[in-house]
């Protein structure tokens, strides 16, 4: 066993040196497959922020109700009655046309406009919270309080919602397809790499042939090349993303205040990316692991 | 098998290349444990041919090659490499290692086969004594003269204590003193119990030795 994790260690050791003895090389094999996992893994990550902000809006879907102008008080008490009976109505808030108007001059750039009106061009609205999520009850709903007197439109606040969430979906797909093929490069990449490692020790490999080599002996130190590769790219790859966050946010930083909020991008979790290069390192063992056994079986078979 | 006891034994061998060459031809001999012998003939009349079918190097097309009571034929791939342990080859076109010291070259067979640093290393530097290379175990094997490199060769193919060795023209490219060198370390090994089957046609160096010869003639024995 000590033996063992002997020669291990010297394989490792030795694939190390030969890494460091072409440095630029060496450097550009492991740009190209950074850019080729960070590529999906950004994807991944601006994704998941998506994700989670669809998530924390569409928890309470609402629907407003605007009513027609000349809504006297009884219409409106009549219908926020109706509101509050319907079935899957969680809260209903009454927004008198001279809030709106209070606050929408709040917001920038909107005083003047509104000082320029000669009277005040909102109506009264209800903000109807649902209690049920799904799309269905929602569209119910829309269609019962758009037939009420009085309304005169019903709009629903979770439409954008679900637009973004099947745009989430394609997204996903996206991702995943993204994944599948950049996987597929790194492992193209790993296995000409290693072919050319190959062939540049044609000569030790065939000795060692002919001293009584194993064939697991031959591949090791080919293995723990194809895998340190594949975890130098990771971290590349994970340097590109998570600078690429940073750039991102300082950006957001200055944008989100306008908006009101503070909206930030949330950096991969420890778990996903230690996911992500551990993906990276089985990458290119499995490029490695291609290239060797195709040269073994062409060395066995002449 | 006649005796029984033959470490290396060949019944009615051919060996035919794509091409239609036929380089043996229904070829039988057998080896003692402990003999050494030499392989002779013209160049083209199948000698490495013979010595690459002891090592499983190429496979036969007809009869069957026994090494150790192994019959080669019938050896699964996985397990020549366990084969090849109880072999030491000196083959033409040397095969050292330049990217490596004298010293290193040596190890590769012990480390190969899993052998422990510590004595892998004393074995090696033992082997490398025997051939009185011990000096120049730093040096890289380039700044070796032809005949110091062959006696590199013999060290590295006798440093895992094989049972048999095998050497293909090992004098082809020296001169007479470091031919008759080489030749003397081999009788040596020999003396020690190591099955010797060297092959060449150095008729000279032959007559020196009163050991059993083996003559090919176009892929036939004599």
């Amino acid at each position: 066993m000590r033996v063992w994790l002997q020669h291990h260690g010297l394989s490792l050791a030795q694939t190390l040196a030969r890494l460091a003895r072409s440095p630029f090389a060496t450097t550009l094999n492991v740009l190209a497959i950074g850019v080729a996992l960070a590529l999906p893994f950004g994807v991944y990550c601006v994704l998941g922020n998506l994700e989670s902000l669809s998530r924390n809006a569409s928890v309470d879907p609402q629907l407003s109700v605007f009513l027609a102008r000349d809504a006297a008080k009884a219409d409106i008490a009549a219908v926020e009655a109706r509101l509050k009976g319907a079935m899957g109505v969680s809260a209903v808030r009454f927004v008198s046309r001279d809030a709106a108007l209070v606050e929408l001059n709040r917001a920038a750039g909107m005083g003047e406009v509104i000082a320029s009106l000669p009277q005040n061009p909102l109506p009264d609205a209800f903000v109807v919270t649902l209690s049920a999520s799904d799309p269905a009850s929602a569209d119910r709903l829309e269609v019962e309080f758009k037939s009420l007197p009085k309304v005169a439109y019903v709009q629903a606040d979770s439409a954008w919602v679900r637009r973004l969430d099947a745009l989430l979906r394609l997204g996903r797909t996206a991702v995943v397809l993204l994944s599948g093929l950049l996987g597929l490069a790194l492992v193209a990449v790993t296995f000409n790499t290693i072919r050319l490692q190959i062939l540049t020790q044609r000569d030790e490999i065939e000795l060692c042939r002919l001293i009584g080599a194993t064939h697991a002996y031959i591949r090791r130190p080919f293995f723990y090349l194809g895998s340190l590769l594949g975890l130098f790219g990771g971290l590349a790859a994970l340097a590109i993303v998570l600078s690429g966050l940073m750039v991102l946010n300082r950006d957001l930083a200055h944008l989100a205040p306008l908006y009101g909020s503070d909206i930030r991008l949330k950096f991969p979790t420890s778990d996903e990316m230690i996911s992500g290069l551990v993906a990276a390192i089985a990458l290119g063992w499995l490029g490695a692991y291609l290239s060797v056994s195709r040269h073994l079986l062409e060395a066995d078979r002449s | 098998m006649t005796g029984g006891v033959a470490i290396i034994s060949l019944r009615q061998v051919s060996k035919r290349y794509p091409g239609g060459f036929e380089a043996l031809r229904l070829v039988s001999f057998a080896v003692e444990p402990g003999e050494m012998l030499f392989l002779t003939g013209h160049s083209g009349a199948g000698k490495t041919t013979l010595l690459k079918l002891i090592a499983a190097i190429e496979r036969a097309n007809g009869g069957a090659v026994l090494v150790n009571g192994q019959n080669l034929s019938a050896l699964r791939p996985a397990a020549i490499p366990y084969l090849r342990r109880n072999l030491g080859l000196v083959f033409q076109g040397q095969k050292l290692l330049f990217d490596r010291s004298v010293f290193d070259n040596v190890m590769l067979p012990l480390i190969v086969t899993g052998q422990p640093y510590r004595e892998a290393a004393r074995r090696a530097r033992a082997a490398l004594d025997k051939v009185g290379l011990l000096q120049r175990e730093k040096a890289n094997p380039i700044t070796l003269s032809g005949g110091e490199q062959q006696r590199l060769c013999v060290a590295r193919a006798v440093v895992n204590r094989p049972a048999i060795l095998l050497a293909d023209e090992p004098t082809a490219s020296l001169d007479a003193a470091y031919a008759d060198e080489i030749m003397e370390m081999f009788n040596a090994f020999n003396q020690v119990g190591v099955t010797v089957l060297v092959a060449t046609h150095d008729r000279q160096l032959i007559g020196k030795y009163r050991k059993r010869v083996l003559t090919l003639d176009h892929g036939r024995l004599q």
